[in-house]
């Protein structure tokens, strides 16, 4: 165990939050609007559910989930000063990342062929809408994540300047946060 | 040989001078003739056949944007040099733009006003590229050939002044605005016949400006006289300007959607825009609190109190013009009713203003001190005089706003809301309205005293005596 006896700080750049909070109220009124409809058109919302798969949803929430635990091992090990052990976790949450991506594109195409496409119902526009807008921000953190690793790689992050690399983890937690939201509300809520 | 001017850091800055003055006759031009329309609101002949609605509204918007432009113009000739720390690449360019930009803009105004459109666009050959009769892009197709050209010199001549000097944040995201400004100008040479198609291109130019790239260069612009007025440490200053500008590209870009609503395209726009644009006031909001809390940091006493009002209250009227009143209509249930009402008339009032018209000022009233060699600020009396030209053209612009809100309300009541019958057309409509436009007419006038007396703020021509031995730039 180890018992921290440094003031307690907020980890990462401060504008890294204020970005992460305005992102996140996007994100907050996008599951609004999905939410009300669902009460307002609960039949159209069920038929839509039924066309999706939980556990390919829970694949996903799994994989982002690991990812998230990765790179939050990967700021701990440069702490430590570990930078390359540190570089390797963050490779291993973007090989994570993947799956994700891969499910997802999958479940993308699936449904697209079978012309469950942003026009069929209110519940599939506001499907793609609310999961297309989320898996750009999946995207953006991936390429942030490839950015932390390479400069992981380069011994760039050494204490007490860690405040890049904490708040593009941040940003990646943020993602995962949202998701944990998503999964529960687009696939399971019946 | 003039002697060099001790206010300014680098002499070559002195290029925007004329920009700022013209943008301010134009600027005066606008008011004159949003005047003569206010009073066709009321008046319905008056000045016909002579100067028709239609040629004083189009005069109106037309100065509006080229004032802006000679403004933003002005404003980065300032700044880019002082911001690089170096002199701008070629001052001599910038004056020749200048004049090529002020002959195409006079000629351009006196072409709508002396010849028929339809005349002027068969005298410029429109049919060769038609890019005319669209709104604010009403510009014969010549004269944004020009528009081009001069943004391509001045984005040349300010590029290669930041390339050679030092990059900061603010600069770069001046350039990255201007260079989006110029892009998207671009979209206004397609002019597809398809109505619905056409509609998206006019707005990838209207929204994605206003709504876009100009906030970034609304926003430099601020953090720029921030930086001057407050003597707050840059980096704290770069912060804040990161996070508007996320915020405004986040919520600008994507909510070009409020404009898809009832234009033929996908229902799927219907949320996107509402949801999207619901937070385009977060950037603004933002706005308003960097510039109250710098200006609580403050470092240093500016003796450019009227600079410091001016920064204070563009991001609060920017607030409330674009954020608040834009909010009121963009949500699409709310929309289906209020679309093309005065209440959009109110938005674009108070919007404009607000963040455009007062940004530039609040550079102009920064700047044109130093740049009349007459010190960091004019005498305590022309700075009273300014703050009571702020104070009537603000109140004067939030009643207007506040008359053009009530008219709207009261049209979609009478237009809009009722049902097939009862719901009167829209001259009948109008009729209703009188008092509202006769009251809105009234604001009118307050602001254009209130102008006036911002422009006679500048009376002053001396130096300020007992100027300070070390000047701070």
């Amino acid at each position: 165990m180890f018992i921290l006896h440094e003031p307690r700080r907020v980890p990462g750049d401060l504008a890294m939050w204020f970005f992460i909070l305005a992102e996140l109220t996007v994100f907050a009124i996008l599951i609004l609007a999905f939410a009300v409809t669902q009460v307002l058109k609960p039949e159209v919302f069920a038929q839509g559910r039924a066309q999706l798969d939980t556990s390919t949803g829970l694949a996903m929430t799994l994989s982002l989930l690991t990812a998230g635990l990765l790179a939050a091992l990967a700021v701990q090990q440069v702490r430590l000063g570990r930078s390359r052990q540190g570089c390797a976790l963050l490779l291993g949450a973007l090989l994570v990342a993947l799956v994700y991506v891969w499910i997802k594109v999958a479940e993308y195409a699936h449904l697209a062929g079978s012309g469950l496409g942003l026009e069929y119902s209110t519940f599939f526009t506001l499907y793609w809408v609310l999961t297309g807008f989320h898996f750009l921000h999946v995207l953006l953190g991936m390429v942030i994540l490839g950015w932390l690793a390479w400069r992981c790689w380069q011994r760039a992050y050494r204490v007490p300047g860690l405040s890049g690399l904490e708040s593009g983890v941040l940003y990646w937690h943020m993602v995962d946060l949202v998701w944990v939201v998503l999964f529960p509300l687009v696939y399971v809520i019946r | 040989m003039r002697s060099a001017n001790p206010y300014l850091k680098f002499q070559s800055q002195a290029v925007a001078k004329p920009y700022f003055v013209f943008a301010l006759i134009l600027f005066l031009g606008q008011v004159l003739f949003g005047l003569i329309m206010g009073l066709q609101y009321v008046i319905g002949d008056f000045l016909f056949p002579l100067i028709p609605f239609n040629v004083a509204r189009m005069v109106h918007t037309n100065l509006l944007i080229v004032w802006l432009l000679f403004g933003f113009m002005g404003a980065a000739y300032y700044l880019i040099p002082e911001e690089a720390d170096r002199e701008l690449h070629s001052p001599k360019l910038a004056i020749v733009l200048f004049w090529v930009f002020a002959a195409a803009g006079v000629l351009t105004i006196l072409g709508y006003l002396l010849v028929p459109y339809a005349a002027l666009a068969k005298l410029t050959h429109n049919e060769l590229l038609p890019t005319m009769g669209r709104e604010f892009l009403e510009q014969p197709t010549i004269t944004k050939m020009g528009i081009v050209v001069v943004c391509l010199g001045f984005l040349y001549n300010i590029g290669m002044t930041l390339l050679k000097g030092r990059k900061t944040t603010v600069s770069m995201v001046m350039m990255t605005g201007l260079i989006g400004l110029a892009v998207f100008f671009l979209f206004s040479f397609y002019n597809p016949g398809n109505l619905a198609r056409d509609k998206f291109y006019w707005w990838w130019v209207v929204h994605l400006w206003v709504e876009g790239v100009w906030e970034l260069i609304m926003g430099s612009m601020l953090a720029f006289v921030l930086i001057k007025v407050t003597g707050v440490d840059r980096e704290v200053v770069e912060k804040w300007l990161y996070v508007i500008i996320a915020m405004a590209l986040i919520t600008g870009i994507i909510g070009t959607g409020h404009h898809f609503f009832w234009i033929g395209a996908p229902e799927v726009w219907l949320w996107v825009g509402s949801i999207f644009s619901a937070l385009e006031p977060l950037p603004f909001l933002a706005m308003v609190m960097f510039a109250f809390t710098m200006v609580k940091q403050r470092r240093r006493q500016h003796p450019n109190r009227a600079a410091t009002l001016w920064a204070k209250g563009t991001t609060v009227t920017a607030f409330f013009g674009a954020g608040v009143w834009g909010f009121l209509h963009t949500l699409a249930p709310v929309n289906f009713y209020t679309h093309g009402t005065q209440l959009t008339a109110a938005h674009g009032h108070l919007a404009f203003f607000g963040a455009y018209a007062m940004i530039v000022m609040t550079l102009i009233s920064y700047a044109m001190p130093r740049l009349r060699g007459i010190g960091e600020a004019p005498d305590p009396r022309s700075q009273t005089i300014e703050i009571w030209g702020f104070w009537l053209m603000v109140v004067s612009m939030v009643m207007i706003t506040l008359f053009l809100t009530a008219a709207g309300a009261v049209q979609v009541w009478l237009q809009r809301w009722q049902v097939d019958g009862v719901a009167l057309p829209f001259m009948a409509t109008v009729e209703h309205l009188q008092v509202l436009f006769w009251a809105r007419l009234v604001s009118g006038v307050v602001f254009l005293l209130g102008l006036l007396c911002y422009l006679y703020s500048f009376r002053q021509r001396a130096r300020v005596v007992g100027a300070p031995a070390a000047i701070v730039y």
